[in-house]
C-alpha cells in the first residue's frame, strides 16, 4: 500500500507498469466519491497533479493540445476559451466552482460516462486521445476511445497524456438539459460544430445512448442546407427538421434522471436551438 | 515528501505531514483512502469543515488547496502533502471575524449554521477573484454550497454588504 506523487510522466508510467492495479488519481471528483462510499478501496494510488506537462494547453499547427490534467476552470479561459469555445461552454456547465477547480478532462475521458460534458464536444471535433505506457505512445480517435458506458480503450499500465483537438474556424455550441443550471449531470446534452473551411457540420449527443453518439444523417443534411458563402441556412425552416433528424439518431433509455421519451424530445429541441444560433 | 525529483512514497499507516493554515500538522495512522475532510476533522481536530454528502454536492467541506476552492471530501489526504491547505479555522484573525463572517452575522444569513463555513470560504474565494460581482456571478460562485434554511436571500445580502463596505473602505 503506497501513494506515489511523481513529478514526471516517465515516473508515473513506471509506477503504472510496476503495479497494474495502481489507482490513478487526477482531480478526484469521480474517484473519491467511490472511495468515500466504499465502492472502491485502492491499495495503492498514483496522483498526477505534480506532473507539469499534463497541465499544459497549447496551440500547435492547426490543433489545440490539451494536457490530461487540464481542469474545467482552465477551459473557461486562455487558449481553450479562445480556440475551442464549445469546450469552454461545456466546462462552464460542470458541477460547481469547487468541482471545476478540481475535475479534469483526463478524468472525464477515463470515466467515459455517457453524460461526461466534455465528450460530445471532443467527439464533434474529431479529437484524438494520446495515451502512453512504458512501451510508448499511441493516438486513439475519440470514437474508438469511448468503447461503451463507463468503458474506455486504456490498456494495462496506460495513462491519458493529452487530447489533440482540431482548431476550426466557425461557430461551436454546447447545450445541456438538467434540473438546475449548476450541479447537474446532463439529462441530455449536445455539441454542434460548424466547420466553415471544410464546409462540414458535426453534431454529437450526450446522455442519449450507451456512449456519446454522432448524428451523421442530420450532419450531412445540415451541410447541404447551409449556404457556405454566408454560413447561414438557405431556408431557416430547416432548423426543426434538423431537430427531428437528431432526435431520430438518439438511443435514449429510462433511468433515475429522466425518461427515454423526454430525452428524445429535449435533444431535438437542443439541436434546433443550436443550429439556429450557429447558422 | 516535498522534495523534488523522485517518487514520493507514504506508508499509509505511518503518517505524513500536511500544511494547514500555515502550520505543519503530523497525521498518524491514516488509511490510504482517507479524504482530506476526514483527516481534518477526525485526526487534526479541525471540525469547522462540515461533513454532509461526501460527494462534492453540498460544499459544506469547502477549503482552499493551493489557493483554489475545492471540496475537501474529494481530496485524497495523502496527496495533499506539500500543498497549502486553508480551512475556515485559518481565515479569521485571532478572536475575531473576517468581514464576510461579520456580514453573515449582521444580515442574519446564518440559521442552523451547518453550511456557513463552506459558504464563507466560497464567498471569500469569489471576492478575492472578483471584488464587484454581479448578482448572477454571486449565484454561480455559491452554486456548489447548499443551504436548506435561509433561502439564500440573506446570504446574497451579506455578499452585497461586504462588497459595499470594502468599497467604502477603499474610497
Ligand atoms: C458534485 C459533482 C458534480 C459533477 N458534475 C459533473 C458535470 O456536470 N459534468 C460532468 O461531465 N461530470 C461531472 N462530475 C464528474 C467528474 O467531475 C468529471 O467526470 C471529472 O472530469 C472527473 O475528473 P477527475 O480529474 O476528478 O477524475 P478522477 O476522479 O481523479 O479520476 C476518474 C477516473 O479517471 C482515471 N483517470 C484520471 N486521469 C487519468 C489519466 N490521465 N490517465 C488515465 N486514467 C485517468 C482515474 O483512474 C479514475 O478511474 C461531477 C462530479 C461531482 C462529484
Amino acid at each position: 500500500m503506497s501513494v506515489a506523487i511523481p513529478e514526471t510522466l516517465e515516473e508515473a508510467l513506471q509506477v503504472a507498469a510496476a503495479d497494474p492495479e495502481v489507482q490513478v488519481l487526477a482531480g478526484g471528483t469521480d474517484l473519491m466519491v467511490e472511495v468515500n462510499f466504499g465502492y472502491r478501496r485502492p491499495a495503492s494510488v498514483c496522483a498526477l497533479h505534480r506532473i507539469a506537462e499534463l497541465h499544459a494547453q497549447r496551440q500547435d499547427d492547426g490543433e489545440v493540445v490539451i494536457g490530461a490534467m487540464t481542469t474545467y476552470h482552465d477551459m473557461e479561459r486562455g487558449v481553450i476559451a479562445a480556440a475551442l469555445p464549445g469546450l469552454a461552454q461545456a466546462g462552464r456547465t460542470v458541477g460547481s466552482p469547487q468541482i471545476r477547480n478540481a475535475g479534469t478532462v483526463g478524468g472525464n475521458l477515463a470515466t467515459a460516462s455517457p453524460a461526461g460534458d466534455t465528450l460530445p464536444v471532443l467527439m464533434a471535433l474529431d479529437s484524438t486521445v494520446v495515451v502512453a505506457s512504458v512501451a510508448g505512445r499511441r493516438e486513439v480517435p475519440i470514437s474508438d476511445f469511448l468503447v461503451g458506458p463507463k468503458r474506455n480503450a486504456l490498456g494495462p499500465g496506460e495513462l491519458i497524456v493529452e487530447v489533440r483537438v482540431p482548431h476550426l474556424r466557425g461557430p461551436q455550441e454546447f447545450l445541456k438539459v438538467g434540473a438546475r443550471n449548476a450541479m447537474v449531470i446532463a439529462v441530455c446534452s449536445l455539441a454542434l460544430v460548424v466547420d466553415l473551411e471544410r464546409r462540414r457540420v458535426a453534431c454529437a449527443l450526450g446522455s442519449v445512448g450507451p456512449t456519446v453518439l454522432r448524428a451523421f444523417e442530420a450532419e450531412e443534411r445540415a451541410a447541404q442546407e447551409i449556404d457556405w458563402q454566408t454560413g447561414r441556412l438557405g431556408d431557416p425552416a430547416f432548423a426543426p427538421e434538423f431537430g427531428r433528424l437528431v432526435a431520430a439518431a438518439a438511443r435514449p433509455i429510462d433511468d433515475h434522471r429522466s425518461t427515454a421519451g423526454y430525452r428524445r424530445h429535449a435533444i431535438g429541441v437542443l439541436a434546433e436551438r443550436a443550429l439556429r444560433r450557429s447558422a | 515528501m516535498t522534495g523534488t525529483g523522485s517518487i514520493s512514497d507514504i506508508e499509509p499507516r505511518l503518517g505524513y505531514s500536511l500544511r494547514v493554515n500555515g502550520r505543519d500538522h503530523e497525521v498518524d495512522g491514516a488509511w490510504v483512502g482517507d479524504s482530506l475532510l476526514r483527516v481534518l476533522r477526525d485526526r487534526l481536530g479541525l471540525s469547522g469543515s462540515k461533513n454532509a454528502c461526501e460527494q462534492g454536492e453540498c460544499g459544506s467541506c469547502s477549503v482552499r488547496l493551493d489557493g483554489r476552492l475545492v471540496c475537501s471530501c474529494l481530496v485524497l489526504a495523502a496527496t495533499a502533502v506539500g500543498r497549502e491547505i486553508t480551512t475556515i479555522e485559518g481565515i479569521a484573525p485571532e478572536d475575531g471575524l473576517t468581514d464576510v463572517q461579520d456580514a453573515m452575522v449582521t444580515e442574519g444569513a446564518v440559521q442552523c449554521g451547518f453550511c456557513t463555513p463552506g459558504l464563507v470560504m466560497a464567498i471569500h474565494d469569489l471576492l478575492d477573484r472578483n471584488p464587484a460581482p454581479t448578482a448572477l456571478e454571486t449565484r454561480e460562485a455559491i452554486s456548489g454550497n447548499l443551504c436548506r434554511c435561509t433561502g439564500y436571500g440573506r446570504i446574497f445580502a451579506a455578499v452585497d454588504s461586504t462588497v459595499a463596505s470594502r468599497r467604502d473602505a477603499a474610497s
